[in-house]
């Protein structure tokens, strides 16, 4: 097992520049989830770790060793495809063994910790079977069975769970917990699904364009979003900007021209004199926990309200809201967090 | 719709397939069971099956049978193996892909008796043709191909036209592979060799015993090749079965003898047809 220290990373498609001098530390047995929208590069900044896509410029190391020019196979590491990518003419016993065969592993070897490796994922009833004949979710397992049986110092998964349904999707996030959990190997997992990111992480990368916009542990990345983009995309549903004539009094620090951030469950119900924002009611959805309100400013900024329950009021009458201070988040024009 | 309506509406155009089949097929086999020469046009009757012993005791007929054999033989695996490498050479992208996929597929354009007068006339020609000059350039004597080696040149003349088919068959599927495929075994150390064993064969299983099965069909029944350039000599040196049957029917005049060979010939095609499927039908259950 080892730690990872990714330094200056650089990538150019001929002219295009797609990562922009990507620094990252990640400690051994660590669990960090690259997240950001589709195009952000989190998908090839797996890869390069990987060895499945050239660096054009800085440094990856895998524990004290840098592996720029170290073949895919010999960085240890191992990767969980979003596809699976298992071998379709191969047995699952086989497809879990390739990899060892490579290396001349001794036969016995070979037996042993495909057997252990099935046993831990409950596939050793199915290990004859081919893969084709394996349902999504157990086709998944064996994906990360190949993985396992390599012994790996960091795991890599690229959007394990994208082409699995919604209730076998929460099953398998709760799987790779465990597996961390018992493995405690290093694992970088990438994923555009905020609530895998936060269920699972130690630490999030939240990246756009190709740059690192934040590094943290969920709770930080939630609580302390650097900038607007990274407040935006933690939490669910979104945090809700406010601008200008929205907003009654700002708090502390508040000035014209920055935005005022609080999310949908941050908002609390109030009369007209306390009111820090105010919007008409326009639809409300009811989903039995919770109900969300969707409101509009006198400005027209929408806006959501996370409430215990649906208001009373009808649509188009005004809601008055407040918030506590260490809940509100202020950013200047150019995004940042006023917060520090 | 109702299946016996299907049925009857179907019925025409298969009556006029099974006609267009059962037709020259009884005509054939009843020819081989009389007597039927052009130069005795008196001589008539049945007599059963003579015309099938002269033909399979024709001193010829030997020499051809393995002529054929080895001809199919010889083209299918020199086809095989160049469309595989060829089709993997360029399915990686690369500046003017597309104009070295076209060239490499038109030599399947070109009509096989072009081809075999290009072949002979300026190409394989020991006075006038390239690789005679190349010979004497390097200070060699110039084969005489068709005179030297005849089956060899006829191989070559069909493994270059029939390649182009393997390539366009092997191309198009190799771009339906799976690439995380390879990816992962490329994590998992395999190099590429290992890589084209244990993905790229497997995968192409049914393609390699689709081009398998077309080409027999086709090689069974090489002509032009050879009426152009040997005319099945020296000797019977490239004479196969259909060029046989040809000299049986058009040379001999022995239209009895000649519908013999072809019941042969439709006999041997069925044979090595079966062997065939039987040999890759394994390998297309994926």
């Amino acid at each position: 097992m080892a730690g990872l220290t990714i330094r200056n990373l650089v990538k150019r498609y001929g002219d295009v520049q797609v990562m922009h001098g990507v620094d990252l530390d990640i400690e051994d047995g660590e669990f960090v989830v690259f997240v950001g929208p589709s195009g952000c590069g989190k998908s090839t900044l797996l890869r390069m770790i990987a060895g499945l896509e050239e660096i054009s410029d800085g440094t990856v190391s895998i524990g004290d060793r840098e592996v720029n020019d170290v073949a895919p196979s010999k960085r240890g590491v191992a990767m969980v495809f979003q596809t699976y990518a298992l071998y379709p003419h191969m047995t699952v016993y086989e497809n879990m063994a390739f990899g060892l065969r490579q290396a001349k592993t001794p036969k016995d070897e070979i037996d042993r910790r495909v057997t252990s490796a099935a046993e831990v994922l409950q596939i050793n009833d199915y290990l004859e079977r081919s893969p084709r004949n394996l349902s999504g979710g157990q086709r998944q397992r064996v994906a990360i069975g190949r993985a396992i049986v390599r012994d790996p110092e960091v795991f890599l998964f690229d959007e394990p769970l994208s082409n699995l349904d919604a209730s076998l999707r929460v099953q398998t996030r709760l799987e790779i917990a465990r597996l961390h959990e018992r493995l405690k190997s290093t694992m970088i997992y990438v994923t555009h699904d905020q609530v895998e990111a936060m269920t699972l992480a130690d630490k999030i990368v939240v990246l756009r364009d190709g740059r690192v916009e934040q590094v943290g542990s969920p709770i930080e990345l939630y609580e302390r979003p650097a900038n607007s983009f990274v407040a935006q995309f933690i939490g669910s549903p979104q945090m809700n900007f406010f601008t200008g004539g929205d907003v009654a009094t700002g708090p502390a620090g508040y000035v014209d021209g920055d935005t005022l951030g609080i999310r949908p469950e941050h908002l609390i119900a109030c009369d007209a004199g306390a009111a820090l924002v105010s919007g008409k009611l326009e639809l409300v959805e009811q989903l039995g926990e919770y109900a969300l309100a969707h409101l509009i400013t006198a400005q027209g900024s929408e806006f959501i309200a996370k409430m215990e329950k649906p208001p009373a009021e009808a649509y188009g009458d005004t809601l008055h809201f407040t918030a506590i201070p260490e809940r509100l988040h202020v950013f200047s024009p150019d995004g940042l967090s006023k917060r520090g | 719709m109702n299946p016996t309506l299907v049925r009857w509406l179907q019925a025409p155009s298969i009556f006029v397939l099974l006609l267009w089949m059962i037709v020259p097929l009884s005509m054939t086999v009843y020819f081989s069971t009389i007597r039927y020469n052009l130069l005795y046009p008196e001589r008539t009757g049945f007599i059963g099956l003579d015309n099938y012993r002269f033909f399979a005791t024709d001193p010829s007929f030997g020499p051809a049978l393995i002529n054929t054999l080895i001809l199919v033989g010889s083209v299918l695996v020199i086809t095989i193996v160049l469309g595989l490498a060829i089709s993997i050479l360029i399915d990686r992208p690369f500046r003017g892909r597309g104009i070295a996929r076209v060239m490499l597929i038109s030599p399947f354009f070109i009509m096989p008796t072009v081809s075999a007068l290009v072949w002979k006339n300026m190409l394989m020609d020991p006075n006038n043709g390239l690789f005679a000059a190349f010979s004497q350039a390097l200070g060699l004597q110039p084969v005489e191909w068709l005179a030297q080696y005849p089956l060899f040149s006829i191989i070559v003349m069909v493994s270059w036209q029939w390649t182009p088919f393997a390539i366009l068959i092997f191309m198009t599927s190799l771009q339906s592979q799976d690439q995380e495929q390879k990816e992962a075994a490329t994590l998992d150390g395999a190099g590429f060799w290992s890589q084209f064993w244990n993905l790229t064969l497997p995968h192409l299983a049914r393609p390699i015993s689709i081009v398998l099965l077309i080409q027999m069909i086709f090689h069974l029944s090489i002509f032009a090749e050879i009426f152009v350039t040997t005319s099945g000599g020296p000797g019977v040196s490239s004479t196969n079965l259909t060029y046989l049957i040809y000299i049986q029917s058009q040379q001999a005049f022995d239209v009895g003898v000649a519908s013999a060979g072809g019941v042969f010939a439709i006999i041997l095609a069925n044979i090595v047809a079966l062997f065939l499927i039987r040999a890759v039908g394994k390998t297309l259950t994926v």
